[in-house]
């Protein structure tokens, strides 16, 4: 029983996440390619991280009706902040130099973004995603409030029945989740970074 | 829109009111959790072989939801306004603690030199420079704080406290859509609003030395 609302939870937000990445990513990459749309493509994932997440929750759910799939989209809109972030970051501090090289090579704008100037930008994009990540593992607590279960409704049950053990179960599991991913997810950008030591060895979103 | 006019009719008075116990959660505890914030951020500065130990605990505790501390708090505390108010500070006080930390000690090893070969004493070099060189991180803080403790203050609903949250939570429950946005749309609206003023303040603190290399990257 309670396994499985760890792994309702983890659902929620891995799917929220992917989502995120799926949408997010090419806002970034459009970000850079286009001066223009940079301010708008920011200023729209900065408020979208602004707006409190159960308001988000709700408005989702008049469209979407109360269950998971609110949860998922509202998640997914909370978390493209860090990842167009870090994206747009990433690829516009790849060194001119390496840029410059790619183009004598002939290599088209495409050829560019796929072959050099994404994996390079890689390790900086992913510290977006695990800051996506941990963020998502928190908010996804109001799914509970539209009807999405996760780990919230083991807290909001223990607080409404004053089962100080049920708050303590879920919190506990929520911070393990949490710290379980902030660090596998940390080591692997350790190792990202010393594979690309170059300009992506910073970590501008943190 | 007769049905807007008809919806304020009924809940205006007590949409202001909830506004206003919203934002009054709001203030007092970000500034409760700033002046903490900032304190403890400064002392841990002071001592960076603690923070080596106290920041990594500190950013575990900040996975805590809020709605952990409301519940817990609640438990101890009853059904005050208290309960809330330490809640958030408790929870705003994180973002300003761990940017005033960074922010201190990110400033350059050469302005301390400088600083110190003026004949500033420590106290003189806290104010007058690592502070002010400090102060838009320091602030960048707050705006989390602020923006966080928006959407925390929801919560206080839950437990019978008022806020905008009330007309989210009585809409999801009697499953009136008119009632969830007129929680989550001033709700949406006041934490855009409180953001975007900390930025103008965020830009005008930042000292005029800096505005050029800010500006630059």
């Amino acid at each position: 029983m309670s396994v499985k609302i760890i792994f309702e939870h983890l659902y929620m937000v891995v799917a929220a996440v992917a989502c995120s990445i799926a949408i997010g990513l090419p806002l970034g990459v459009a970000a850079y390619f286009f001066p223009r749309g940079r301010k708008t493509i920011l200023f729209v994932s900065d408020v979208l991280q602004t707006v409190p997440s159960l308001a988000l929750l709700g408005i989702i759910m008049i469209f979407v009706g109360a269950g998971k799939l609110t949860v998922i989209i509202g998640i997914t809109l909370y978390s493209l902040l860090p990842i167009v972030r870090n994206t747009y970051l990433g690829l516009s501090e790849v060194d001119p130099g390496v840029k410059e090289a790619a183009r004598g090579m002939g290599m088209s704008k495409l050829h560019r973004l796929l072959k050099v100037e994404l994996p390079l930008a890689f390790p900086v994009v992913f510290t977006g995603i695990r800051i996506a990540t941990v963020n998502a593992i928190g908010t996804t607590v109001f799914a509970a409030s539209v009807g999405g279960g996760g780990l919230g409704s083991v807290i909001y049950k223990g607080i409404r029945v004053m089962n100080v053990k049920w708050i303590i179960f879920g919190t506990l599991s929520l911070m393990l989740m949490a710290v379980v991913f902030d660090v596998v997810m940390g080591m692997i950008e350790r190792r990202l970074n010393q594979k690309f030591s170059g300009p992506g060895a910073r970590n501008p979103a943190d | 829109m007769e049905d807007l006019i008809k919806l304020f009719d009924l809940y205006g008075a007590s949409l202001i009111r909830n506004i206003g116990i919203h934002l009054l959660y709001v203030f007092s505890s970000v500034a409760a959790g700033f002046f903490l914030g900032l304190v403890l951020g400064i002392l841990l500065s002071r001592a960076p072989k603690y923070s080596k130990v106290i920041l990594p605990v500190l950013s575990v505790f900040n996975t805590i939801p809020g709605i952990v501390f409301i519940g817990i708090l609640f438990l101890y505390l009853g059904m005050i306004p208290a309960t809330v108010i330490i809640a958030l500070s408790i929870y705003a006080m994180f973002p300003v603690l761990k940017n005033t930390y960074v922010g201190i000690t990110n400033v350059e090893q050469r302005y301390l030199e400088a600083a110190r070969g003026c004949g500033m004493n420590r106290r003189q070099i806290l104010f007058r420079v690592e502070l002010p060189l400090a102060l838009p991180t320091i602030i960048g803080g707050l705006r989390m704080a602020t923006v966080y403790t928006v959407s925390w203050a929801v919560l206080s609903a839950m437990i019978g406290l008022g806020g905008l949250g009330e007309f989210i939570y009585q809409g999801i429950n009697i499953n009136r859509n008119d009632m969830i946005l007129l929680g989550a749309v001033p709700a949406a609206i006041l934490a855009i609003l409180l953001g975007a003023l900390i930025d103008v303040l965020q830009k005008k603190v930042t000292p005029r030395g800096i505005q050029k290399e800010a500006r630059a990257k």
